[in-house]
């Protein structure tokens, strides 16, 4: 390893008790022009980005920068500016076009209607040091070239081999003419490996991400041998697997990343985002099954380490472990700051947003399945003719319920045993006619990092399950 | 450095041009760079104001507005490696940061391919007719977008939201400075409008659709046209089946075709090829990629380009390139470095960066100077064909290094002179079949936000449905 200081550029000027004026002051002005309430969230960022490809580092791309967003509501409706200016005159410019958005003129200055913000409850207290303890420039690099030469140790056919590393450090704080004034330091890393294997005309391409939030020391724990040599396996698997053929099949998909199914078919129907736009089918249906008895999913953002854990949201209110669906029944959808007020599902610490450019919205964290009663093996051999999904690519959801996501490596199930790799399989379903058919959940639930695209911008967020059944799912092939 | 952030309360309109200041920027970093011992260096930045509504069943949604700010610089250092360092921090003391951070990655440069200075960065630039349009107020937007959805809503009964929707507008500058006296500047006034509808009918599951317009002001987007398109096409699918799983022949609409065209592009990037992650190899150019019929060019400066750019990340001219012409590869798209690598001029498709990124502009997708392919081609009148109109998740569905794709569509399937909307399904098959396998393109092309592309048949391609 290559000693190195870390690269950190934004160390100067921390949110602190000095901008508790400043705030205060933005505050007020918004509640004396009418608003409701008044939401200002400060953010400073400091994102390194490392690729390596083949042996060499080639790409190193720093970036820093501060900025704010204003949230103004009236009643229900809400004005939203953000901006990279945090001076006081950049800060009341924001608001003054927040608040002309809603119909709102900024006057005199009437402090009767804001008693002042609370005292600053300081989650990054405990973290100021976290940046100093990350692996340096030197360090990172060796490391990543670590794992880059691990995948031509253990793959064969071997076309190009990438690692990535990326890690982001954020403070923000939060402050709203309800009280709340609240600042935490935020760090997360991922490091990933991808490997293409060319032979003829086939070929396969393989990559695994790895992330955590809030352990400065994770690139150094990560194991880069057994990262290479799963994805060399992996990519050696599907070189020259055929495409699978289309239909409906049970399928069980593996544990850890095959959470997206629940993410993609669920998951994002339970933010209230949904219920306000009309676009999920469950907005009616807490208290009634919409699964099947053997699902219990759980959204919560404490789990230590995991890449959605979070100490506070993104509107200062702290996290909770929310159980969605217990048994079967719907119990909780996510819920934000807008949702609650628009919905009238409490908020379950669960606004959040990429950054200050974006309103803060109801966001899933770490979401999951949970564990049930069976052995992985038990669900292969409950199967006569079916797919196994031992590694899941992303997905997507649209607007009337429609999910789908892509099989990265899958292999058929012949008479309850585990067959040949086969390739180019796409998942595709309703979430109301999937969840009831998610029939057998195994013992062995893991979680996985991943990033999570949707109205306020991409934002970290873990998946995860034990190995799951399918009874019957639609599968685009060949 | 002034960035225009005053805003009237009353009229909070104004996406007016920020105003970055070339001439002051470009010195300001000199005497920083002079100080941190920096002889080389240049510069990309951009500032932009936005503004936009979302509206909600007759309701303001989210009215959002954003003054957005960046800079990427790039210093070499003595030993000729190259470091970049991006912020959103343009005053003094994060310049002075940002030259400090690059100059610290420097160290870490890739001295096996180091970028250089375009040699095209101070060559002549296409002029482009794209007039600064004034914006408007934002709750003059927010009229205007409640107006639409009102309309749309009234199309059929059926429609009882919109639920994705929303009509914005920005004022955007860019530049582009070197050491070496590049000094490029563009500024841009855009507009946008989308209208994405939710239908459901008693017993039927929900369906859904939209339409999109670009314009480079809300004064002149083609709202009618919108709410037209998303009414006829939300509507269109209201009566659905589901497909039976086969081989079909099927009809890309221009937007699903260059959609597929994109997620491919990898076979016309220099970058991806010297990568050893493209399809493409050193040696492809003059192969036989496609049907002889088929030309595809890059040109990012066609009128139809709303926001298009007259020079690249490094400062390059951009201009029109034969990626496939006639059936053949015959041009790469490259930045300065893969330019050098390959022996020839760089193409104006770079980003800025210690690697530079290649991409493409504005597909133009037609059958070039050859005639051939089936004439007369007419989808209402056929029988047995998938007629896509949109692929979805492609993001999940493309395995560009691999060519092969499966990729769920909103579509009709076209039977016995019926068209119906299909309930769900998917299409699959690999890029390099396809572009062997069309049969011809019917229609005029039509220009779309990604390029301009007429429909186009491909026969033989595979469809997974529930029937």
């Amino acid at each position: 390893m290559v000693a190195s200081p870390p690269l950190a550029l934004v160390q100067l000027d921390p949110f602190d008790l000095s901008w508790r004026s400043r705030l205060e002051l933005v505050l007020a002005s918004g509640r004396a022009a009418g608003a409701s309430l008044v939401e200002v969230f400060l953010e400073s960022t400091d994102h390194i980005g490392l690729l390596a490809e083949q042996d060499s580092i080639t790409n190193v791309s720093p970036a820093f920068g501060k900025g704010a967003g204003i949230r103004v509501f009236r009643e229900e409706r809400d004005g939203f500016v953000s901006t990279n200016d945090l001076s006081e005159r950049g800060l009341m410019a924001a608001l003054e076009q927040a608040l002309g958005m809603l119909g709102l003129e900024r006057g005199s200055s009437d402090s009767s209607r804001f008693d002042g913000l609370s005292g600053l409850r300081d989650y990054g207290q405990s973290k100021q040091a976290w940046l100093d303890h990350c692996p340096g420039l030197g360090e990172a690099t060796s490391r990543l070239l670590e794992g880059t030469a691990l995948l031509e140790r253990h793959g064969q056919h071997l076309q190009a081999r990438r690692g990535s590393y990326a890690r982001d450090w954020q403070e923000v704080m939060v402050a709203a003419s309800d009280g709340t004034f609240a600042r935490d330091i935020r760090l997360h890393q991922s490091v990933g490996l991808n490997a293409l294997a060319a032979d003829g005309e086939h070929r396969a391409s393989q990559g695994r991400r790895y992330g955590s939030s809030d352990r400065p020391d994770d690139l150094r724990q990560w194991d880069p041998d057994a990262s290479a040599a799963e994805i060399c396996a992996s990519a050696q698997a599907m070189l020259r697997a055929d495409y699978v053929e289309a239909g409906s099949y049970p399928v069980v998909l593996a544990n850890r990343f095959g959470g997206v199914i629940f993410h993609e078919a669920c998951g994002h129907l339970l933010e209230t985002t949904q219920v306000e736009r009309g676009t999920t089918p469950f907005a009616e249906q807490v208290g009634s099954p919409i699964a099947h008895a053997a699902v219990t999913a759980i959204d919560e953002g404490l789990s230590s380490g995991a890449f959605g854990s979070l100490s506070m949201d993104d509107e200062g209110m702290e996290p909770e472990r929310t159980v969605l669906i217990e048994n079967g029944v719907l119990k909780r959808f996510l819920s934000d700051r807008a949702g609650e007020l628009r919905t009238g599902h409490a908020r379950t610490g669960s606004g959040r947003r990429q950054s200050h450019s974006f309103a803060a919205a109801s966001r899933m964290r770490n979401t999951f399945i949970a564990a049930g009663p069976h052995s992985p093996a038990d669900l292969i051999a409950s199967i006569e003719t079916g797919l196994y999904c031992k590694s899941m690519g992303g997905g997507s959801v649209g607007p009337t319920g429609q999910f789908n996501f892509a099989v990265e490596e899958g292999y058929l199930i012949e008479n309850g045993e585990l067959g040949k790799p086969v390739k180019g399989a796409t998942l595709i379903g309703e979430a109301k006619e999937v969840m009831p058919r998610i029939s057998m959940c195994a013992n062995d639930l893991e979680l996985a990092a991943g990033f999570c695209g949707s109205v306020s911008g991409s934002i970290f967020v873990t998946v995860g399950q034990p190995h799951i059944k399918v009874d019957s799912i639609t599968v685009g092939g060949r | 450095m002034s960035m225009g952030t005053s805003l009237s309360a009353t009229t909070p309109a104004a996406a007016k041009a920020p105003g970055l200041d070339a001439v002051q920027l470009g010195q300001q970093l000199e005497r920083l760079a002079g100080d941190l011992g920096i002889e080389r260096w240049d510069l990309g930045a951009a500032c932009s104001t936005d503004t936009s509504v979302q509206v909600d069943r007759g309701e303001a949604k989210q009215l959002k507005g954003a003054q957005r700010s960046s800079i990427t610089v790039r210093v070499w250092n003595g030993d000729g490696l190259v470091g970049i360092t991006s912020t959103s921090d343009l005053s003094k003391a994060g310049l002075a940061r940002a030259l400090a951070g690059a100059k610290e990655a420097s160290a870490y440069g890739n001295a096996n391919d180091t970028p250089a200075f375009s040699p095209l960065a101070g060559a002549p630039l296409e002029p482009l007719d794209q007039p600064i349009q004034d914006p408007q107020a934002i709750l003059s937007l927010l009229t205007t977008l409640k107006e639409a959805e009102r309309d749309l809503l009234g199309r059929h009964a059926a429609i009882t939201t919109v639920p994705y929707n929303g009509l914005a507008q920005r004022a955007s500058e860019r530049i582009y400075l070197n050491s070496a006296g590049a000094c490029r500047q563009q500024q841009l006034s855009t507009a946008s409008l989308y209208l994405y509808a939710r239908a459901e009918e008693a017993g039927r599951k929900p369906r859904s659709s939209g339409a999109v317009r670009l314009a480079y002001g809300a004064s002149e987007l083609d709202i009618a046209g919108c709410i037209d398109e998303a009414a006829e096409l939300t509507i269109s699918h209201l009566d659905y089946a589901p497909i039976a799983t086969g081989y079909y022949t099927c009809v890309f609409s221009p937007e699903a075709f260059l959609d597929l065209v994109g997620a491919f592009s990898n076979l016309f990037n220099a970058r991806a090829v010297l990568d050893g992650v493209s399809l493409s190899h050193r040696e492809s150019l003059g192969d036989s990629l496609a049907v002889p019929f088929l030309s595809i060019h890059d040109n990012g400066l066609h009128p139809g380009n709303i926001g298009a750019s007259s020079f690249d990340g490094e400062g390059t001219p951009v201009s029109r390139l034969g990626l496939i012409e006639d059936g053949v590869l015959s041009h790469f798209m490259h930045s300065e470095a893969t330019a050098r690598a390959f022996g020839v001029a760089p193409t104006g498709h770079a980003g800025l960066g210690a690697k530079v990124s290649v991409g493409a502009n504005w597909f133009e997708v037609g059958s070039g100077s050859s005639a051939g392919g089936a004439q007369g081609l007419d989808r209402h009148s056929a029988d047995g064909v998938v007629w896509i109109d949109s692929l979805s998740a492609l993001h999940a569905g493309v395995k560009a290094s691999q060519g092969s794709f499966s990729l769920p569509f909103d579509g009709w399937l076209i039977q016995g002179g019926e068209t119906r909307s299909i309930e769900a399904a998917t299409v699959a098959g690999d890029i390099r079949q396809v572009l062997k396998a069309l049969v011809g393109f019917e229609g005029e092309a039509k220009v779309t936000p990604d390029g301009l592309c007429p429909h186009v048949w491909v026969e033989g391609l595979s469809i997974t449905g529930d029937a």
